[in-house]
């Protein structure tokens, strides 16, 4: 699969190959387009559709051969660290660097799980809800413990059901949701079978897992490990589970950095900043599409429908032949009905602030406190200040919550995207190559 | 999925099945022990599983800064979660 050359040039280039950046490869290859997809990653799949021990789901081994009979190509392990003139991309992996020069660009960059600093929450033991169960599929040892599922939305339910079938002892899942805004949720449910049948089959995987509504997490406490939780449930109540580890997540937010630094606008959608997008999955940026959770978080059906239309436009656009999807839209509608509902059913909590300590790190990254932070006038003066949001994850957990709590405005992207060794900075060529693969 | 393959954490020999990604390694290695040190100098286990938190660094075959979950276990994989 490798090119003698390092550079690798596509017609049609699809960074992320979760549901949205599988069905865009396979709707451009289809089309007759030279596709490369690439994720960082080692296997294909992305979160939704993630490898449990090395072996792929049934939908991506399918959607692979699918994409191989079409001619298209997937390299997996490349982390796209910059944007480069030319259209031009700098990716990174385990081999090093490589530049990818692409003609149309779809970013299929998927969601991140929201996950929130609280008191206690650096001690070993504590997880994102999607993150357990991301770690649990790759062989990470959960048999036995006792786990407490907290936070927020769906996906909590799901990553319950999983640990649960892996073994855990679930001792509870806290829904920081209350029963109205959750009974109204049951009824747009009922309009949508598939997803009504989904949560039934959670309801029964999580049978005998005590279910708590309105409670949220306001401390985790525990001598060197997790211990305990203490919940603080309606009307300043609270209650103090045992546990072994905690999964807490608050929903999802979509992967926009590598669109931002591409240029292209953001939207709110379903709740979140977003990259913008025209009913034909284009972005504000001539050339770049989008598709999946990085243009709203609406879950996998609608990230395949958004890939299909995506590829498809892509592939029109490149040899001047309109593409019909008209129907593919008309379907996608129906699951952005039922995003809307969960957005709204399973918000970021309001006031974050009151959950915070002035001890509690705020960036985990590079051990930063809220009393440190809390008196900074803006983002830039606390980064500059306290080194918050200067680490590995150059923001991506912090300047999230700071945004959100602070009511501070983002910081523009800069590049590069993600740390990267020096010499794979090398690559980055004076005069942008010409050469063809 | 058959033979287990061998693997070292910390110099100490480990057989985990193939698949196992390398910051379960560290933890059937040394459970509850953690991967990375923080500036603060606590011990940190991986929180995302996605390769966004970098909680889970470690050096791999020499290689610093090498993200657990996102590195699949391979034969003769030399892990360090000491730096």
């Amino acid at each position: 699969m490798a090119e003698p050359d390092s550079d690798l040039h596509a017609q049609v280039l699809v960074v992320g190959a979760g549901p949205a950046g599988l069905a865009a490869a396979h709707a451009a290859a289809a089309a007759g387009c030279n596709v490369l997809l690439l994720d960082a990653a080692p296997q294909a799949g992305g979160q939704i559709w993630r490898p449990r021990q090395g072996a792929s789901a049934p939908p991506v081994v399918d959607a692979l051969a699918r994409l191989a009979s079409a001619g298209a190509r997937v390299l997996a392990g490349l982390r796209v660290t910059m944007v480069l003139p030319a259209r031009t991309l700098l990716v990174d992996g385990p081999q090093g660097a490589r530049r990818v020069r692409w003609e149309r660009l779809i970013l299929a960059t998927g969601a991140r799980e929201r996950l929130l600093p609280l008191p206690g929450w650096t001690l070993p033991g504590v997880f994102g809800a999607g993150g357990l169960q991301a770690l649990v599929k790759g062989g990470w040892p959960i048999a036995g413990r006792r786990v407490l599922v907290a936070g927020t939305g769906p996906l909590l339910l799901a990553a319950a059901a999983t640990l649960r079938s892996e073994g855990a002892q679930v001792v509870g899942v806290a829904e920081e949701a209350g029963t109205p805004a959750l009974a109204r949720f049951a009824g747009v449910l009922a309009r949508h079978p598939r997803k009504a049948w989904q949560a039934l089959r959670l309801g029964v995987a999580l049978r005998g897992v005590p279910s708590m509504r309105s409670w949220r997490i306001s401390a985790i406490e525990g001598d060197g490990r997790v211990q305990r939780v203490v919940l603080e449930g309606e009307g300043g109540r609270t209650r103090t589970v045992a546990c072994d580890a905690v999964a807490a997540g608050w929903g999802l937010i979509p992967q926009t950095e590598l669109a931002q630094s591409l240029g292209c606008a953001l939207a709110q959608r379903f709740g979140a900043a977003a990259v913008a997008v025209d009913d034909k999955q284009r972005s504000s940026v001539a050339g770049v599409y989008a598709a999946g959770e990085c243009t709203g978080v609406a879950g996998a059906q609608a990230a395949r429908l958004q890939g299909e239309i995506a590829g498809a436009m892509a592939a029109a656009d490149l040899c001047g032949q309109p593409a019909d999807t008209h129907l593919l839209a008309m379907r996608l509608a129906r699951e952005h009905e039922f995003a809307a509902a969960v957005a709204a059913t399973f918000p970021m909590p309001a006031n974050w602030a009151a959950r915070l300590r002035d001890d509690t790190l705020v960036c985990r990254c590079e051990d930063v406190a809220w009393s440190a932070l809390r008196g900074q006038p803006d983002l830039r003066a606390a980064k500059l200040a306290t080194r918050c949001g200067m680490g590995h994850c150059q923001g991506r957990l912090c300047h999230d919550t700071l945004a959100a709590v602070m009511h501070w405005p983002r910081l523009p992207q800069r590049a590069p995207l993600w740390p990267a060794p020096l010499a794979s900075l090398f690559a980055i060529p004076d005069t942008p190559s010409h050469k063809e693969p | 999925m058959t033979e287990a393959i061998t693997i070292t954490v910390d110099g100490r020999a480990l057989q985990v099945r193939p698949g196992t990604m390398v910051t379960a390694a560290v933890e059937l290695a040394a459970p509850g022990r953690g991967a990375r040190v923080s500036p603060g100098g606590s011990r940190r286990q991986p929180l995302c599983g996605m390769g966004v938190c970098g909680e889970c660094r470690v050096t791999v075959d020499g290689r610093a800064h090498r993200l657990g979950c996102q590195t699949v276990c391979a034969a003769d994989m030399e892990i360090r979660t000491d730096g």
